[in-house]
């Protein structure tokens, strides 16, 4: 703390120096404490959503946390056993529902292996363009909502202002704000509108403006680096033994990264993008990799609009999408993590069965070790940093 | 990189209805596959009864009592430092909604003989779990047989941490039993919630008071001649 | 007040009261799901701001708010705390169902863990249909309250019961 010159009265000038021990001077008496519970019940405005969390409290610090999950289960592993393969790629697109595009891609890419059939190049373009500008829109609300969490109410509007503008590219394609239903198993349901690629360049112009002016207000505001620095660190090989993914790893300083690691989907192989990563693996370090990444983001879309291949956007399917008997597993770097689908078919026109595996759920999973000895406002920290989303967590 | 032709359909596969497949080319593996195969042969060994490549994954099923080993072989040998998930596998057939005779071509209708996915299965249940390397980028799904009686297996919560969710939610879900684990609680379901709700056995009871109608009427593609019958009508 | 609850307030009054009761409605914040986004979008984001109806989502306690907008999927597990939070709401309150699922269950109208509707535990004033119901849906819905909030006590009695709580039929 630097020190400030108040004025001192006189008569009472007093020498702080000297005066120090005294002011650290401990009352030596056993105070009798008791742990108290305190319960962020499913309805907070600081948890995304309805998860609770019941801590123990000694004081201001926790002793124990307990996050109690299932207040958004909607049973989507048994719903999709009764539903075909086109039903259940529009279900499944509200697991994680900020990045509604990306959800569907991994269970498609599951459902044409399986099948044996390719999207054409011109579907896979679209598919990553659209699957960027979801991750692009997920990042922007949580560039701005972090910030609110933290206490700054001014990044959260603007998180939502930029946003609207990845909506609206994302609407003129596909109907759609989120949710759009665009995939189907073979390619995408429509080609791009006329002028589409010239608003999403100059739509990408505004989301680089949004990201300096992100860096600026909320990563140069020491207020910010107080509250997110040194919280909640994740240890890269506890955080890889838990399951965390996506970016709260990579802020670990782990170079994993599905879209260049993994097998090869959608676009992937023909962009060149760079992984982000932190070495720290705490709040501040998961917020700066995000900011990174949607800017990453935006330079391959814009590599994706350059190198958009022609062509049709739907390949040859039956109109009746029986998938034949297999199972397989799909995993693809969404914006909240890794997200994967063991599909399990029999040959029906619906699977036998689906293992969604969701970030979220892993990246929750963490919280009862990482809460331990922090303090209360930094619960709401490390849960903004950490970035879930309910129903990927509970599906 | 892996090899980019899409495999055959992996060798476990069995159908009773279909003639034998002509005698397609053994899928060519990856160096990665192979990898992992050789270590799994090495340090499992006789662990394992049957390890087959799915497309360009590794699934290797395992003797129920070498389940915990299992894992630790995972961490130290195969460099698998990353959970991804623990599920579990019903294959019993689902039984038809609705009452006998009735006609709902709501849901799709599933094969009514119990068949097994790759590397096979001794019953009715399975646990799978799918672990992955961060440096090496290989991964490993992991079967194992459940007695259908008593669903027990060791759990793999002192190896992988991360397990202690995922085995909440199979014992809730299917009614898994996993040994070692501190605490087996409900995780999802409200507490009052009776049943295992992933069993093919537990209904859903929406669908069996008024079960969906399918899809009544259809527009024709165009070029194609309007159709008539529901998208859901299984032609058997 | 006692000439509201007996049912005896003067129509000017009434008007009055009305006018200024609709255009200050304090939405209590409880987004649930996927429709909270198009929420949240209506209420912070500039384009659809709603604010300037009069609705200001502040409060975090539904002891301060008179409107809540439940917005997403309502499971078993959920629904006692969507009741009991509902009770401490003070009379008098509106309910807003937005979303198929709050209306009905929506996608997961078979599934084992929702309920199917949030009518079957709290009255509803206005539903909104949609999966996900845009802004502009949602604030047709706020418009279409505030009509009907100015027409309480108007050639009816909805004003007295709205006040002592009591459900109210449309006729």
């Amino acid at each position: 703390m630097s020190t400030t010159d108040t004025p001192t009265t006189p008569g009472f000038e007093v020498d702080p120096v000297a005066l120090t021990p005294l002011a650290d001077a401990r009352v030596d008496v056993e105070l009798d404490t008791g742990d108290m519970i305190l319960n962020l019940g499913p309805q907070h405005p600081a948890t995304h959503g309805t998860l609770r969390l019941v801590v123990r409290l000694d004081g201001e610090r926790v002793v124990a946390a307990d996050p109690v999950i299932g207040y958004m289960h909607r049973g989507y592993e048994k719903l999709s056993e009764f539903r075909t393969y086109p039903q259940v790629t529009t279900l499944i697109n509200r697991i994680d529902w900020l990045s509604s595009f990306a959800n569907e891609v991994p269970f498609l890419e599951a459902a044409e292996k399986l099948m044996e059939v390719e999207a054409p190049p011109r579907a896979k373009y679209i598919r990553t363009i659209l699957t960027e500008l979801s991750r692009i829109a997920t990042f922007l609300l949580f560039l701005g909502e972090m910030g609110l969490q933290v206490g700054a109410l001014t990044p959260a509007f603007y998180g939502f202002r930029d946003r609207e503008h990845i909506l609206n590219l994302i609407e003129a394609v596909t109907g759609g704000r989120f949710h759009p239903n665009f995939n189907r198993i073979g390619g995408v349901k429509d080609d791009l509108p006329w002028g589409w690629l010239a608003e999403c360049r100059s739509a990408m112009k505004i989301v680089f403006d949004a990201c300096d002016v992100f860096e600026d207000l909320v990563l140069g505001n020491e207020i910010f680096a107080a509250r997110c620095k040194g919280v909640g660190i994740i240890p890269a090989e506890l955080g890889a033994a838990y399951g965390v993914s996506g970016s709260n790893l990579r802020a670990s300083g782990v170079d994993w990264d599905l879209r260049r690691d993994g097998e090869p989907y959608l676009a992937y192989p023909d962009l060149d993008f760079k992984v982000w990563t932190h070495p720290d693996g705490d709040s501040f370090a998961r917020y700066w990799v995000r900011l990174q990444e949607t800017r990453e983001s935006a330079r391959m879309v814009l590599q994706c609009l350059d190198a958009m291949p022609g062509g049709a956007v739907m390949a040859k399917v039956p109109r009746i999408i029986k998938v034949p008997a297999g199972e397989i597993w799909v995993e693809t770097e969404n914006p909240l993590g890794q997200m994967g689908y063991y599909v399990v078919s029999k040959g029906a026109t619906g699977p036998f069965r689906v293992k969604i595996r969701s970030a979220s759920f892993s990246n929750v999973s963490i919280l009862p070790w990482l809460l331990r000895g922090v303090f209360v406002p930094d619960i709401i920290t490390i849960l903004a940093g950490l970035y879930f989303i309910l129903g990927d967590i509970d599906r | 990189m892996p090899d980019e032709t899409p495999p055959e359909a992996p060798v476990a596969e069995n159908e009773p209805d279909e003639a034998p497949p002509a005698p397609a080319p053994a899928p060519a593996l990856s160096a990665k596959q192979e990898a992992v195969l050789a270590r799994l042969a090495e340090y499992l060994g006789d662990a394992v009864i049957e390890s087959v490549p799915l497309f360009t994954d590794v699934v290797a099923r395992v003797k129920p009592d070498a389940w915990q080993r299992v894992a630790e072989v995972a961490k130290e040998h195969l460099d698998c430092d990353y959970l991804s998930f623990i599920s579990g596998i019903d294959w019993a057939p689902a039984p038809k909604e609705g009452d006998e005779g009735s006609s709902d071509t709501s849901s799709p209708v599933q094969p009514s003989e119990m068949t097994f996915g790759a590397a096979g299965s001794a019953g009715r249940f399975q646990v799978f779990a799918h672990v992955q390397s961060t440096h090496r980028h290989w991964g490993v799904t992991f079967k194992v047989d459940l007695d259908e009686a008593d669903p027990r297996i060791a759990s793999w919560v002192s190896v992988y941490p991360g397990a202690d969710w995922h085995e909440r939610e199979c014992r809730e879900m299917f009614g898994f039993v996993f040994d070692g684990h501190p605490s087996l609680r409900p995780l999802y379901l409200p507490a009052e919630f009776e049943g295992h709700p992933l069993r093919k056995d537990f209904p859903l009871l929406a669908r069996v008071v008024k079960p969906w109608p399918g899809l009544v009427d259809v527009e024709a593609m165009p070029g194609e001649p309007e159709e008539v019958p529901s998208e859901n009508e299984a032609p058997t | 007040m006692g000439l509201i609850e007996s049912g005896r307030m003067p129509k000017p009054l009434t008007h009055l009261l009305n006018y200024s009761r609709k255009y200050s409605l304090w939405m209590f914040q409880w987004g649930l799901a996927c429709c909270a986004i198009e929420m949240g979008a209506a209420l912070a984001s500039p384009r659809y701001d709603m604010m300037r109806l009069g609705v200001i989502p502040f409060p975090a306690s539904p002891r301060q708010s008179d409107l809540v907008v439940v917005s997403g999927t309502v499971t078993d597990k959920m629904a006692p705390a969507i009741r009991r939070l509902y009770e401490q709401m003070p009379d008098p309150k509106y309910v807003i169902s937005m979303g198929s699922c709050a209306n009905c269950g929506g996608p997961y109208w078979d599934s084992y863990s929702v309920t199917k509707g949030i009518d079957q535990i709290i009255p509803v004033d206005i539903y909104v249909p949609g999966c996900p119901p845009r802004p502009e849906a949602l604030m047709e819905a706020i418009v279409m309250l505030q009509e009907r909030i100015q027409n309480e006590g108007i050639g009816n009695d909805q004003l007295a019961k709205r006040w002592r709580g009591e459900p109210i039929t449309v006729a």
